[in-house]
């Protein structure tokens, strides 16, 4: 690690300084004590604008210690702008070794997904999330849905479910699906889509959330139970794809649709791109390997 | 309690529902609220209770704002009925809404009332609501009980110079 006094170290260690570091991880410890609450902190600017992840590298910077093994992943991708931003960001400012590999990873900033691989106990997983307040978009007083949590009525949730049941048959909501924590507080699991969800429940990794332009840090500690909301006639179902992956042939992994040309022509490829790749040179190969976009890239900054 | 037991019908029917969301929606969130997670149940004794206060059921998923004033009142009222409360708040349910309107509406609380053995408090500046609805008056004036007793006693007899006032000030046609 390179001294503190040292003319690189411009910054403190960790881009935050060491009180406002100590007031993030008493925010995560009442967060972990209490799963899925949300615990107000004094999020700070950050070198990047709200919505790019502020909350996210409030919480890394927090935790993060030179022997960490950082990951960071965009929407699944680790090779995508503001992905590889945030990864150069934490190499500089807390001298830590990156890496694309979800297994070697200690810690995992993700906006969007959770990586295929199932995660481990030594590892956190830090989200970013734009509102942490699943129950905002039904009630817009701050007052009100703070004593919705208290009383855990949640009443309003459902009916949020049941407009979408009525209006389209089914429950239409594919990504920031809410969760029930251990049948007490309701939760936003920030925008995954729902199927990831199922990979909140009795997690062995740390899963931590902040929002930073919100200012609230929420957290489910491992073996927590996160149950998604459904009604009993219209249970919780995942996303499910008829293709499978253009590029590695995995069929059960999420899938993004990319078009390729005008005429309409698209491919489905793994939104995990660690995961693809790490199929693909293990030797699995889906109907269009080979491709333009199946290539080898670089290694990580 | 005051969520299983009580309703609470508002003067204004959009303060008492929700706008956002569909009038179904609006029906059945008593039923949520108090722990209901069929939706098939739900969606059935929503258009029951809509057939009941005599909306087209075929609008089930229309937003409040697409109803008429009256409508607006009669979602009101199935949304505070759904449930099976036993103590129903009126403030003013009828204020606002043309002669015929009231005289409907009226007619049709009073018949849920009978039906579902309801105790319902109204409050009204209207003489002609308080003699076809209550059975019980109190006059009230800056807060404060001026006379209470059976409604047509107080009615055909006002005791207090303000009962006086309000019996005397009703138009006659």
């Amino acid at each position: 690690m390179t001294p503190s006094n040292a003319p690189e170290r411009y910054y403190n260690y960790a881009y935050l300084d060491e009180q406002t570091k100590r007031m993030i991880r008493r925010s995560i410890l009442k967060a972990l004590a209490i799963p899925g609450y949300q615990v107000p902190f004094g999020s700070r600017e950050m070198p990047v604008p709200y919505g790019w992840g502020t909350g996210g590298i409030q919480l890394t910077a927090a935790i993060i210690g030179p022997e960490d093994v950082y990951k960071c992943i965009d929407q699944g991708a680790d090779d995508t702008t503001n992905a590889v931003s945030i990864r150069r960001f934490f190499a500089k400012v807390a001298d830590v070794e990156t890496t694309e590999d979800t297994g070697q990873a200690t810690i995992i900033q993700s906006r969007h997904r959770i990586p295929e691989k199932p995660l481990k106990a030594n590892q956190v997983m830090i989200f970013q999330v734009p509102q942490p307040e699943p129950l905002r978009g039904l009630e817009p007083r701050e007052t009100e849905t703070r004593a919705m949590h208290a009383y855990a009525e949640y009443g309003l949730q459902y009916v949020s479910l049941y407009e979408s049941v009525s209006a389209y048959g089914r429950i239409a909501t594919g990504a920031g699906y809410p969760v029930m924590i251990e049948e007490r507080y309701l939760m936003s699991p920030s925008p995954i889509p729902k199927f990831d969800n199922p990979k909140l429940n009795d997690s062995e990794a740390v899963l931590l959330f902040g929002a930073g332009r919100e200012k609230r840090i929420y957290a489910v500690p491992p073996h927590t139970t996160v149950r998604s909301l459904d009604f009993d006639d219209y249970p919780f179902e995942v996303q499910t794809w008829e293709q499978s992956c253009a590029l590695c042939g995995s069929e059960d992994s999420y899938l993004d649709e990319v078009d390729l040309d005008d005429a309409g022509q698209k491919m489905f490829v793994c939104s995990d791109s660690h995961h693809c790749a790490e199929r693909r040179e293990a030797g699995h190969a889906g109907p269009m390997a080979g491709h333009a976009l199946d290539q080898s890239k670089e290694p990580a900054p | 309690m005051q969520r299983e037991e009580w309703g609470f019908v508002h003067q204004n029917p959009r303060d008492g529902l929700r706008m956002r969301v569909s009038g179904g929606a609006n029906v059945a969130e008593p039923l949520m609220y108090l722990g209901q997670r069929h939706y098939g149940k739900m969606r059935q004794a929503t258009i029951d209770w809509l057939e009941r206060v005599e909306l087209d059921t075929l609008r089930i998923d229309d937003k409040p704002r697409n109803f008429s004033g009256g409508m607006q009142q009669r979602i009101q009222v199935a949304r505070n009925l759904i449930h099976g409360p036993r103590l129903v708040f009126m403030d003013e349910p009828t204020g606002g809404l043309d002669v015929s309107v009231q005289a409907r509406l009226l007619d049709l609380l009073r018949e849920l009332v009978r039906d579902l053995n309801l105790a319902v408090i109204i409050v009204t500046h209207d003489m002609a609501v308080a003699r076809l609805m209550a059975d019980r008056l109190i006059v009230m004036k800056g807060g404060h009980v001026v006379e209470t007793g059976l409604t047509d006693q107080v009615l055909d007899d006002p005791q207090h110079p303000y009962s006086q006032l309000l019996v005397s000030s009703v138009l006659q046609i």
